[in-house]
């Protein structure tokens, strides 16, 4: 598979889960496993170019895709919006669900720049944070629909 | 004394933009302030228990009983060990050889690491395997054959102490039924008699209410890697702990090891709540297992084993009782409870009290005469009870007062905000003596309650409410007002298992100006290296971006109880304050001979020491912190460095207090519960940093919505637990909550170096019973005084059939 614009191959079992082989065999620690009924939505990340819950996805079936994970979101040391975002407003605490919940917003901003507060909390709605409370979750995304509209970047996937 | 400061008031709860700069100017101190733990988090590059990776390392499973309550026959764990990948099939028996089977709570009761007798609820404990990797693990355990012979269990609490009731606790001496402990506050005498007089003159009000078991369920499950250094025999730990210190010393304790040799290493924590300070068998287990195979051992649970297995919360059957007036001032309340300890007695809270800080049930009011009965019971359920964010049990008290008042209001047909405003504690009653005996510090009611009702628009909101039971529509608006008993505490009557709840800090300046500072609690997400850096800065000038803030590593810090009860900014965060005081005096005489005046005329501002009078003669921290280091004589007497270490000794706890308005909206076809608007006005003292502190506001009052509409972990009559995953515990995401609206006053704390009190669980103490209220409310027409949580479409439908009956 292609992740984060690396090509890897590894032997795998088959019932590897993709979080699984993030983690363990790849060393990307940054997805987080969180339930064992893809509930939580810790373990977001994309295949190609589309949020899937890793923890539900086999390892097996994202060969040949492209992976993307909260690793892969920062470009030349620069961080995404969507990161800064959160940064800005708060929209972490232990951070546990934070990689997933960027995931989700990347893609919710790259398909809809300018979201309202309830499509936000759609599109994050099937994933859980325990800390937050989610109102600086959506300010967080919110913020960097305001930051991609003042200043347009390239926000797409490299 | 109230401060309100409209400045950082308006700061708070403005929303942050690409055009706005909402952070605080100043160089230096308290303001809001960025936090430096997001860099590495947001690039996915903290470092959480289940990231650590060391070369070798095994992984470790727990088999767990499918009974709530059995005897063990036999183990044969044969076909296990054949596994091709497994290196140890480790069973109670084994343990027990070791004299390891059995280890202490930190409630001074025993709890099984693995069963050896007999299993005492579903999902415990009853053997392990190491194996090369977690799926092998995983596969193992299900060729180890146990063989069980069932016993009746004791689900039903009410049961449990029934005579002819099996006994749970054979294990402990002379043990004939399942009582765990008795515990009684107030003066009984006292306040009977005040409800007799009140049975004559005036109104008595009693209703049943439930606590329902819930539990903390932070993201990440718990779990931990250990590593026994074979030649040197000192074991590394890396665990999900919120009191790294404690756990040393109880590890010490309870395998044997000395305490010099075990180093615990708590890396980036995803939530805790409570639900990471007990010591888990799991934890025990890896520790055995490393030193058994001589290799480093992770064991890290899943979704369904934190659920059913780690420390739950509450779990209290509460009988309330008020005697007030006819005219809405309260005179006496009493309370009996009945309280659901599981197998074993597993809460954390400090020894001198079982019930944890229950005994604040008084609330916010000035009353004559309080009393509480609690028995606590063994049943065949999973153990803890001290978790979710609870402040030791404060939730369960708050939730009986403001409940118990609102249910008064109803009776006497009065206003539920006019009812609280005619009965808070004076400002000028503070300190105030408690009639349980508990001193709140410092405290100004009326201005929280007016501010929030303000806020919310409250007449109008009735006005509306007014209007929509005309048309048949179902709204209603819920208060809950709670004064929190936080920060852990005064040594002389508080400790865990023996150790006394002071914390130490330590504070070193390097030559260049640069700061570590070193705690003893331990963040989970609630943000210390950004609030303990603004601590020291405010007192010594050194900006926040300059003080490395170490913690979590037992090693490395200085003693101290860890985070849980709102305790860090109360005990930690003071001892921040006072280490930073001594490394000023320090910095001050150096200062005066670097100045050549004398100590007394140096006076200190933001950094910057000078000769009063004479502003023009100044040293700053960095220019003192090279001298301190340096060459050349320093003052008679002093020695080089510029670094100190303090222990701090809280006088008191500190008493923040809110007022929460809750409006919510009920679908009359399907029973659904919407919450519209929640407004929180919370008063935490001086604020360090006002955007974590709203942060640590929004979390507690999701977690309220969350028990008041959806969480609890129940139980089949035989024992089965219901809620061992995320599809049947129900969590809020982010489509069942509003967005928060908050505020606050300011009151400062009169004993803590900086004003300040815990902020970290007041909403999740005080924002259920203004989300039950609001139900309530709401079912006004039904004739509805009282209803249970969790309150589910089908719970509350039922209760407007008339068929409401309690979760348990
Ligand atoms: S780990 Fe919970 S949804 Fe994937
Ligand atoms: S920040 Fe802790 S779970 Fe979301």
């Amino acid at each position: 598979m292609n992740i984060n614009g690396d090509e890897v191959t590894r032997d795998i079992e088959p019932r590897t889960l993709l979080v699984h082989h993030i983690r363990d065999n790849l060393g990307l620690t940054g997805t987080h496993w969180g339930c064992d009924t893809s509930n939580c939505g810790t373990c977001v990340v994309w295949v190609d170019e589309e949020p899937v819950k890793s923890c539900t996805t086999l390892a097996a079936m994202a060969g040949g895709h492209d992976v993307r994970t909260v690793e892969g979101m920062e470009t030349d040391g620069v961080l995404d919006t969507v990161q800064e975002g959160f940064i800005q407003c708060h929209g972490l605490q232990c951070g546990f669900c934070t990689p997933g919940m960027m995931m989700t917003a990347r893609a919710l901003l790259d398909r809809n720049p300018d979201p309202t507060e309830a499509e936000i909390r759609e599109a994050i709605s099937g994933q859980i944070c325990r800390c937050t409370g989610y109102s600086t979750i959506v300010r967080s995304i919110q913020w960097a629909a305001k930051k991609e509209q003042e200043t347009p970047v390239e926000v797409s996937a490299s | 004394m109230t401060i309100t400061e409209p400045g950082v008031e308006e700061n708070a709860n403005a929303v942050p933009t690409p055009d706005n700069n909402l952070n605080d100017q100043k160089p230096t101190g308290f303001g809001r302030m960025l936090r430096k733990e997001d860099p590495r988090l947001v690039r996915g590059l903290g470092q959480f228990c289940d990231d650590v990776e060391l070369p070798g390392m095994l992984h470790l499973a727990i088999l767990r009983s499918p009974m709530a309550h059995a005897r063990i026959v036999s183990i044969d764990k044969t076909a296990a060990e054949a596994h091709p990948k497994v290196k140890a099939v480790i069973t109670g028996a084994d343990l027990a050889a070791q004299n390891l089977a059995w280890m202490p709570t930190l409630s001074n009761d025993v709890q099984a690491v693995l069963a050896t007798d007999k299993v005492r609820f579903q999902h415990q404990e009853v053997a392990f395997v190491v194996a090369e990797d977690r799926y092998s693990a995983r596969d193992a355990l299900e060729l180890i054959d146990v063989e069980y012979e069932w016993i009746d269990p004791v689900i039903d609490v009410r049961k449990a102490l029934d005579a002819d009731a099996p006994i749970i606790r054979d294990d402990l001496e002379g043990k004939t039924n399942n009582h765990c402990f008795e515990w009684e506050a107030g003066d009984k005498d006292a306040t009977d008699a005040v409800f007799a007089d009140a049975a004559e003159n005036g109104i008595i009000v009693t209703e049943d209410i439930v606590y329902p078991r819930v539990h903390p369920a932070p993201m990440e499950t718990c779990g931990c890697v250990a590593d026994v250094e074979r030649v040197s025999g000192k074991l590394t730990l890396w665990s999900t702990t919120q009191a790294p210190h404690a756990h040393r010393t109880v590890y010490a304790l309870v395998a044997g090891l000395p305490e010099h040799k075990i180093r615990i290493i708590a890396p980036d924590i995803g939530g805790g709540f409570g639900n990471k300070v007990p010591i888990y068998p799991g934890y025990v287990c890896a520790i055995v297992a490393s030193l058994v195979i001589g290799k480093p051992v992770k064991w890290m649970e899943d979704r369904t084993e934190n659920l059913v297995s780690t420390g739950f919360a509450r779990d209290y059957i509460m009988r309330g009782e008020i005697a007030a007036t006819k005219d809405g001032k309260i005179r006496a309340i009493r309370t009996n409870v009945l309280a659901d300890h599981g197998a074993f007695n597993g809460t954390a809270a400090p020894v001198k009290y079982p019930a944890g800080f229950f005994g604040v049930f008084t609330g916010s009011y000035d009353i004559e005469a309080a009393h509480a009965h609690m028995d606590a019971v063994y049943t065949n359920k999973a153990p803890g009870g001290v978790a979710y964010a609870c402040s030791f049990r404060i939730t369960e008290a708050v939730y009986l007062i403001e409940r118990m008042v609102d249910v008064l209001a109803y009776d006497l047909e009065m206003d539920p905000a006019e009812l609280r405003l005619k009965n808070f504690i004076q400002p000028e009653q503070f300190p105030y003596m408690s009639k349980t005996g508990w001193l709140y510090d410092s405290g100004d009611y009326e201005p929280a309650m007016r501010k929030a009702m303000d806020m919310i628009g409250y007449d109008e909101l009735r006005k509306e409410q007014a209007d929509k039971r005309e048309r048949g529509e179902l709204m209603g608006i819920g208060i809950a007002f709670f004064t929190e008993a936080v920060g852990a505490g005064p040594r002389k009557d508080m400790d865990i298992l023996g150790l006394g709840m002071a914390d130490g800090c330590e504070l070193r300046v390097h030559p260049t100006g640069k700061a570590v500072v070193r705690l003893s609690v331990k963040t989970q997400g609630q943000g210390h290296e950004t609030t303990f850096a603004q601590i020291v800065a405010e007192e010594i000038g050194i900006p926040p971006e300059d003080i490395d803030v170490v913690h979590g590593d037992t090693d490395n810090t200085p003693f101290g109880l860890g985070t849980y009860g709102s305790r860090s900014t109360p005990v930690s965060g003071a001892a921040a304050a006072l280490v930073a005081r001594k490394v000023r005096d320090k910095a001050q005489i150096i200062a005066s001979g670097m100045l050549e005046a004398s100590v007394a005329d140096i006076e200190y501002e933001a950094g910057t020491f000078r000769v009063k009078g004479d502003p023009e003669k100044s040293v700053t921290i960095q220019d003192i912190a090279m001298k301190a280091h340096g060459a050349g004589d320093l003052p008679e007497g002093l020695e080089g460095g510029l670094e100190a270490q303090i222990c701090y000794n809280p006088e008191n706890l500190t008493y923040p207090f809110g007022a929460y308005i809750c409006v919510v909206d009920i679908d009359s076809g399907t029973a659904e519960v919407k919450v519209r608007r929640f407004v929180a006005v919370d008063d935490c003292g001086t604020q360090i940093n006002p955007m974590i502190i709203e942060g640590q506001v929004h979390g507690g009052l999701t977690d309220g919505v969350g028990m008041a509409l959806m969480e609890m972990i129940s139980f089949d009559d035989e024992g089965n637990c219901l809620s061992g995953s995320l599809m049947d515990y129900l969590i809020p995401t982010a489509m069942e909550v509003p967005d928060w609206e908050t505020g606050h006053t300011v009151t400062p704390s009169p004993h803590h170096p900086i004003g300040a009190k815990g902020i970290g669980e007041s909403a999740t103490v005080g924002s259920p019973p203004a989300v039950v209220n609001a139900v309530v409310d709401a079912l006004k027409p039904y004739g509805i005084r009282h209803a249970d949580m969790p309150l589910t479409p089908s719970r509350v439908w039922e209760t407007m059939q008339g068929n409401h009956t309690p979760p348990i």
